[in-house]
């Protein structure tokens, strides 16, 4: 539109819904991890159990995690709205799925425990279904996203393999949540979850890097020229060492006096943080790849303005009674009474 | 018609404007409970906090576990209308992005995580903060729901009576925000949207009660929220006849179109009738068996029985469907005035003879749902009144639609379709489930005593007598 692409307020813009877009992931990651996670043999005992433990871990915090999805969309709304219209129209029948899925893993939290008992069961299945829905539409959601929207046998598998890698990656953070809120039995169901999907997020972030490179000559400049190559080595270095130190922690629970219990989670965040570095410095200053970069799509400067002094004012309220409501709910995982 | 089957276009319009319809419609029946239904929560708490009446405690938490299941419903298919924009609706972002994007955003910051925050702390909050912080979660998730439609409203008021912004190059620019939020009919519609759901919620409370009293529940907590719920709409109806009056002048003087199609007015007349029932036809452009008092919608509209009321001929292609706005219109009055009838007689009743006959009881149970009717009835009639515009004047919502293949929407339409129809029958059955339970439950608060999930979970059976632990 009319903004010179040196303004800074597109760039303010999509590092906050760059930030949203992270936390999300983190955040809703874990629960939708845990959903995903559950376990749906309904023969065995323990399950139910175990059912009921890991939706209480999630219980107090779905809602406001799901929050950050609205507010990331809602910037690129904002900030972009021919981006969004674009992206959107793309992204058509895979959006209706996650909205689907959203839904389902939504109410079915809230049903499962004000249905009749004969039904609870079915909605725990209706959880988990609805979890891996969202999850496998996200990572098609993103694939479809960074490959630009090809429409070949390259734009589609890399999808599919990128939905794969997400859910992996949920999976992976959601266990090490686990492994964090849980104790018992269950804790160390989950450190075995988490071992299985670290090797598979593992792999996945390999073969989309190995993809990126070999399939995307100008992601491979961007990475391999000089100096950015002194970044992407020890960064690589430091993903190997994340990998292998969680692996190893895993391998020890239940540890003495659930020493590091946290441990996992935290290198998760960071592997997350990492990953999603990579990428949001691949695509800048894109909104859609070589085709439209942020200042083309960008709103008009007077709406972005009026919407920077409300976030600028109410964020960091956001933020603290997020922080407060994390507080009231830390500690192992109890039930749930209301 | 003809144009949808040789023009694929126009197919995936037809069917953006049924799946819009269909999500619009099933999101807003769980707002319009919640809203209101937050503030009675408050009250309940506020109630016990003073009076320490454990009645008042076993009222919020019955309430409060319906509270969180319509919530969770109303959430998850939020989200869904915040992704329709994009998906079935791309033009309007692309025009009037400026306008919406920041009240939409705006609604996310101040609203969305505020409720989602506190509302854990309400619900499973209350052995681990104090009273006082539970009073106040509570007073916040309250804040947060009004928060929220206030945003929403004052953009879709904007979209009916849009001022404050310029076009350049086929984009809206916004010259006052000022402006923009508080358009003309923002506050007609705001206090109009609140007071409908203060009905809805209070015949939602009142109904499910009467139920409860009527299947022999002799517990006092079923009997005050009957009694409270059948205050608060008997005092809330009129109030929304006379908003809703003012709203129609409003719409009056910046929408004659709508007007004119709520009043099925064909031609422009003066000492216009007050049409009670007809069979509107737009073939011929006029009524069949109408039933009509002479000149009373002049008087309402103009304040004078022979005032000029423009007719629908003077909008040629530019009016909406004439039929289902007229309907529509008639279904909110109607219902209405039997939410007026129905709350003055249980407050009569409650005052006067200090009983509750069964037959009124009854009626009472019938009404369950008479909101969600008026509402959706009211809601049409804004909405189709508007079109063939998005935003009056400045864009069609023709010009709007998506380029997505019609097929790609018939799926989508499809799968909304299967999941809404099912989620309604669950919420319903539901709140039976959970309105039996209660009715069985012994005075003791078993909802709050340590006993076991699945115990909780059974219904138990009238025979069976239980005890707390």
């Amino acid at each position: 539109m009319n903004i010179p692409d040196n303004d800074w307020l597109p760039a303010v813009f999509l590092g906050l819904m760059a930030l949203s877009f992270l936390v999300y992931a983190i955040l809703d990651g874990y629960d939708l991890g845990v959903g995903v996670l559950l376990p749906s043999d309904t023969a065995q005992e323990n399950n139910q159990q175990h059912r009921d433990m890991m939706i209480y871990s999630i219980g107090p915090f779905w809602d406001a995690n799901e929050t950050w999805l609205v507010m990331a969309i809602g910037l690129l709304l904002i900030a972009f709205p021919s981006a969004y219209s674009i992206i959107l129209q793309a992204l058509y029948l895979p959006t209706a799925l996650m909205l689907v899925g959203l839904i389902l893993r939504g109410v079915s939290f809230d049903f499962r425990t004000k249905a009749p008992s004969k039904n609870k069961t079915k909605w725990d299945l209706a959880f988990k279904a609805g979890s891996l829905l969202t999850t496998l539409s996200q990572g098609y959601m993103l694939g479809r996203y960074v490959t630009g929207f090809e429409n070949t046998t390259f734009g589609y598998g890399f999808s599919i393999l990128a939905s794969i890698c997400v859910t992996a990656g949920y999976s992976f953070i959601g266990a090490a949540w686990l492994v964090m809120r849980t104790e018992g039995k269950l804790q160390i169901k989950a450190a075995r979850w988490a071992i299985y999907c670290n090797t598979l997020m593992a792999i996945g972030i390999i073969a989309v890097c190995l993809t990126n490179l070999f399939f995307n000559k100008a992601i491979m400049d961007k990475w391999l020229s000089f100096p950015q190559v002194f970044v992407m080595i020890p960064m690589s270095f430091l993903l190997i060492f994340l990998f292998s130190s969680i692996h190893l922690y895993l391998t020890k629970v239940p540890t003495k006096n659930d020493v590091g219990c946290w441990f996992p989670f935290v290198c998760a965040t960071l592997i997350f943080i990492l990953s999603f570095l990579g990428l949001a410095y691949s695509f800048y200053p894109y909104i859609i790849w070589q085709k439209i970069t942020i200042w083309e799509a960008a709103s008009a400067r007077n709406s972005l303005m009026f919407i920077f002094i409300g976030a600028v004012i109410v964020l960091p309220t956001i933020i603290a009674y997020t922080i407060f409501s994390y507080r009231v709910f830390w500690g192992k995982t109890t039930k749930l009474n209301y | 018609m003809l144009d949808i089957a040789t023009d694929p276009n126009e197919l995936s319009f037809m069917l953006s404007r049924i799946q819009f319809a269909l999500n619009i419609s099933f999101h807003i029946l769980f707002p319009t409970i919640n809203i209101a239904l937050s503030w009675m929560l408050l009250f309940f708490k506020i109630r016990y906090s003073q009076t320490q009446d454990e009645t008042w405690m076993r009222i919020y938490r019955f309430w409060v576990r319906i509270f969180a299941l319509s919530f969770a419903i109303g959430v998850v298919t939020g989200i869904t209308m915040s992704f329709q924009f994009g998906t079935n609706w791309p033009g309007y972002m692309e025009t009037v992005g400026n306008v919406a994007g920041p009240l939409l955003g705006y609604e996310v910051l101040t609203a969305f995580f505020l409720e989602a925050s506190f509302l854990s702390i309400m619900l499973f909050g209350g052995e681990r903060v104090s009273q006082r912080v539970h009073t106040a979660a509570t007073l916040f998730v309250a804040i947060g729901t009004s928060m929220s439609a206030f945003w929403i409203i004052a953009l879709n008021s904007w979209m009916h009576t849009p001022q404050g912004y310029e076009m350049i190059d086929g984009v809206a620019y916004v010259t006052s925000w000022i402006e923009v939020i508080f358009n003309p009919s923002m506050p007609y519609r705001v206090i109009h949207m609140l007071l409908a759901s203060a009905l809805t919620a209070a015949f939602f409370v009142a109904g499910i009660s009467a139920y409860r009293v009527y299947k022999g529940d002799s517990k006092s907590s079923a009997k005050i929220a009957l009694k409270f719920a059948l205050v608060v709409a008997a005092i809330a109806m009129p109030l929304q006849l006379f908003i809703g009056d003012l709203h129609g002048l409003n719409t009056f003087k910046y929408q004659p179109a709508k007007v004119a199609a709520m009043e099925g007015a064909w031609q422009t007349e003066k000492g216009l009738p007050l049409l009670i029932f007809a069979i509107p036809d737009e073939e011929t452009r006029k009524n069949n068996f109408e039933i009509a008092i002479p000149k009373l919608a002049s008087l309402i509209l103009t304040h004078d029985k022979n005032g000029e009321v423009k007719g629908l001929n003077e909008f040629k292609g530019e009016h909406p469907p004439v039929a289902p706005v007229f309907y529509s219109f008639r279904i909110m009055i109607g219902v209405g005035l039997l939410m007026l009838t129905c709350a003055w007689l249980g407050c009569y009743f409650f005052v006067y003879k200090k009983q509750f006959p069964s037959w009124l009881l009854k009626s009472t149970i019938l009404m369950t749902f008479s909101g969600w009717v008026a509402t959706l009835a009211g809601w049409y009639v804004t909405e189709i009144g508007r079109q063939p515009y998005l935003v009056t004047g400045l864009l069609r919502t023709r010009d709007a639609v998506t380029n997505t293949p019609s097929e790609h929407i018939a799926i989508s339409l499809t799968i909304y379709i299967a999941v809404y129809t099912f989620l309604l029958f669950a919420y319903i059955s539901t709140l039976f489930v959970m309105t039996h339970r209660a009715i069985n439950l012994e005075q003791k608060d078993l909802a709050r005593s340590d006993m076991k999930d699945d115990q909780l979970l059974e219904i138990p059976n009238n025979t069976q007598t239980r005890s707390a632990p």
